[in-house]
């Protein structure tokens, strides 16, 4: 049992939660993963960590209304519990000196990345970080991301925020203008391919952080399995971390899709 | 003692019989639920046997000198010892003699391959006739005291204060978990999911091995004072050395089989397409075919299950509990060669399910939204025998078949969890991944010991549950020292 001890909205489908999980806040690491049971019924789903406390034990989690237990999870209050929390899991990010690092980052996939960001500013990298989103209203953890940046740039779809265009065209501005010795993104996968493609024209080395199925997370039932480089890999041992230029995304948006009629089905009953 | 062979009452019950009488008598058949109907739901398929029964089985036990069947249980456990309580009626001692050497004797009577073990080897075989059944009457005696039985916490347990951690509860931690706790030792078993019991939850079905058989043994052992930690990954969550710093002075770990393995054919990253792992803890871990729970499975109508071995028997019969028209065992061998026990093949059989032996996939094809609709199959021949001492499967060259599915599930082995071996520096690991150890399943860390499938690579239960016994035998000597 992991009892919340702070629920913030960051839109009304994003939620941050800070819960107890003293252990695994001890021992995770930027790039570091949890599974989470909401309750008997809910399904075990993957969440990156965005933040830890040690001295409270607690742990970030930034979570998005997609399916039924995801949707429980943001519907949970302070004081309330989470049935498990298990982790930290996953390979933690590789943390060195690189030199210039951009950190691009969309929707929710700016949570899993401020804690790069920071360790990656830690180390004594020039840290620009790219957040993306729809809509001004979409952009989350921005005041955060500046703390540990020494730039950011802010691209919603609309042009309601920061500058108008795709996280694509805010990577593409900087890499024109001067050298990017590592790129990380985190987003969703098919904003990952984008900025795959993209940096592989500019010959960046690129790392995405994969979040895909899993069932148990430890590397038993190979949900997650991708193609790296032609060779399978399991996200939740071998990963999430990838060389985004190894990594077949399209296959990978393929078999994110493997249970969308049943997850439909789910959060269609859950709304009754 | 209720199993000495030379205790009056059981002098008697031998006189009773003559062997004419006992061998005369056929083997029991095995009470189960009509195939058609328990092919759609989820409740156990044998229903174990009446008192009668038992006691007529057991009355077919010759009560030899030399019990041969012993030697063919990877625990030796006392079988003609309990066999001749069930005779006599006392089946509370039956069950009693079985608990010395077996921590988990309901499980034993059910998942056993005995027809390769003990029953292999009773007198019987040797006189061309069916073995006695004892995997049923392990499985008689066990449920009998967990129905029937006054629960007695053991309190003369002598506590000897000394912290041992055990990583994994899966068959291998729990018996190791049994022997520790009463020699004495303060007991902590570490899981990393959320539920405890390792395979016997998230891998065998309730069908075959129902999870209220399993809860119970592991109240026993809680009622003994073993300490049960969910969630919590040693490696991850804490690592060996803080488990060091907390003061426990051994360590067993039983981690259990990690990563399923593939065969890495074109096509095979499809969806629709899943290891057995990943199907079977949907379905028993997580209940996913239960409309109330969140998580998904898919509910394939044609159904191909690749491989021979219990576990893809496990699945394909599920496969029907979700609903199969069609499920379909493909293995590349031949029936003979089959690992799974000879009664799983023969339930799935009765249950429908459709056999291609000599049949091995070679690539999968997929519709325009990635999911697969069709394998192909190479057909196969037996050839010469391979390291395993089975007849090796030999393609038939240009031999091609095609079949229809919606859904496929991989069940050809596993490979060892990499996270403890990953996270133990100094730690002797082989080049599969297993880790290295001694007779007395120690580890090349003396207060690290190790057993079941993180050492076997992928064995049974059994093994792994004699694995933690002898573990538990060697820690506690080397504890002494």
């Amino acid at each position: 049992m992991s009892k919340i001890v702070n629920k913030e909205f960051f839109s009304e489908n994003v939620v941050k939660l800070e819960v107890e999980a003293p252990l695994i806040a001890r021992s995770r690491k930027a790039g570091h993963f949890v599974i989470v049971r909401v309750d008997a019924n809910g399904e075990r789903i993957p969440l990156t960590i965005a933040d830890s406390d040690i001295e409270k034990g607690t742990i970030t989690l930034v979570i998005q209304k997609i399916g039924a237990s995801s949707t429980k999870i943001t519907n949970l209050n302070v004081g309330d519990e989470l049935l498990d929390v298990v982790g930290p899991l996953g390979k933690a990010t590789h943390i060195d000196k690189f030199g210039t690092v951009v950190c691009s980052g969309g929707g929710v996939g700016v949570a899993p990345l401020l804690p790069i960001i920071k360790a990656m500013k830690a180390a004594g990298n020039k840290v620009i970080s790219v957040l993306a989103a729809r809509t001004k209203d979409l952009v989350i953890l921005e005041e955060q991301v500046r703390e540990y940046s020494d730039e950011v740039v802010i691209m919603t779809d609309d042009g309601s925020y920061g500058k108008a265009g795709r996280v694509t065209d805010g990577i593409e501005e900087i890499a024109k203008r001067e050298k990017i010795d590592l790129c990380v993104t985190i987003g969703p996968a098919i904003m990952m391919k984008f900025v795959s493609l993209l940096t592989k024209k500019y010959d960046i080395p690129t790392v995405a952080s994969l979040n895909t199925i899993m069932v148990d997370g430890t590397g038993m039932c190979g949900a997650c399995r991708i193609t790296v480089g032609g060779k399978t890999k399991f996200v939740c041992v071998d990963g999430p971390e990838f060389d985004a230029h190894q990594v077949d995304f399209d296959e990978m948006l393929m078999r994110l899709g493997a249970y969308r009629e049943q997850e439909q089905e789910a959060k269609a009953k859950l709304a009754k | 003692m209720a199993t000495d062979r030379n205790e009056a009452w059981r002098e008697e019950l031998r006189k009773a019989k003559s062997p004419k009488e006992r061998t005369a008598q056929p083997r029991v058949q095995m009470n189960s639920l009509d195939p058609k109907y328990r092919a759609r739901c989820r409740e156990e398929v044998n229903q174990g046997l009446t008192a009668e029964q038992a006691v007529a089985e057991a009355s077919r036990c010759m009560d030899c000198p030399n019990p041969t069947c012993m030697t063919g249980c990877p625990v030796s456990i006392n079988i003609p010892g309990f066999i001749k309580n069930i005779e006599r009626g006392e089946f509370l001692q039956a069950a009693d003699v079985l608990k010395e050497t077996s921590a988990l004797p309901a499980v034993c009577g059910r998942v056993c391959p005995q027809e390769k073990q003990c029953e292999s080897q009773c007198m019987y075989v040797k006189m061309k006739k069916e073995p006695v059944a004892i995997g049923y009457l392990e499985r008689f005696a066990a449920d009998y005291a967990r129905e029937n039985g006054t629960k007695k916490a053991d309190s003369n347990i002598k506590k000897n204060g000394i912290k041992i951690a055990v990583v994994g509860s899966g068959p291998a931690g729990l018996s190791f978990a049994g022997d520790m706790i009463k020699k004495g030792y303060d007991v902590t078993v570490f899981e990393a999911l959320h539920e405890i019991g390792g395979v016997l939850k998230y891998g065998i079905p309730e069908f075959r091995l129902p999870n209220r058989v399993v809860e119970a043994e592991i109240d026993n052992l809680r009622d003994l004072g073993v300490v049960f930690i969910k969630n919590c990954i040693v490696g991850k969550t804490i690592t060996v050395d803080e488990l060091k710093a907390d003061g426990f002075k051994g360590i067993f770990v039983a981690s259990g089989a990690g990563l399923p393995r593939f065969m890495g054919i074109e096509g095979e990253n499809l969806t629709g397409i899943m290891s057995s792992n990943e199907y079977l803890t949907r379905v028993n871990l997580m209940d996913a075919g239960n409309p109330d729970t969140d998580t998904p499975v898919l509910k394939g109508k044609k159904v191909v299950v690749v491989g021979g071995g219990n576990t893809a028997m496990d699945s394909v019969r599920t496969a029907l509990r979700m609903g199969a028209e069609r499920a379909i065992i493909v293995y590349r061998r031949s029936e003979e060669e089959m690992p799974a026990r000879i009664e799983e093949v023969h339930h799935a059989k009765e249950e429908g399910v459709e056999f291609m032996t000599l049949h091995n996939p070679i690539q999968y094809i997929g519709d325009e939204n990635g999911r697969v609709t069709k394998v192909r199959l190479q057909k196969m021949e037996l050839g010469e025998p391979d390291a395993s001492g089975r007849r090796s499967p030999v393609e038939i060259p240009g031999a091609i078949e095609e079949v229809e599915c919606d859904e496929v599930i991989v069940s050809i082995g596993v490979s060892p969890n990499p996270i403890v071996p990953n996270s133990v520096a100094g730690l002797s690991v082989s080049k599969k991944g297993t880790i290295e150890v001694n007779e007395g399943m120690q580890s090349s860390i003396p207060m690290l010991f190790a057993g079941g499938d993180i050492v076997r690579g992928g064995a049974t239960v059994i093994l792994a549950m004699g694995d933690g016994r002898r573990a538990a035998a060697a820690m506690d000597e080397y504890l002494k020292k």
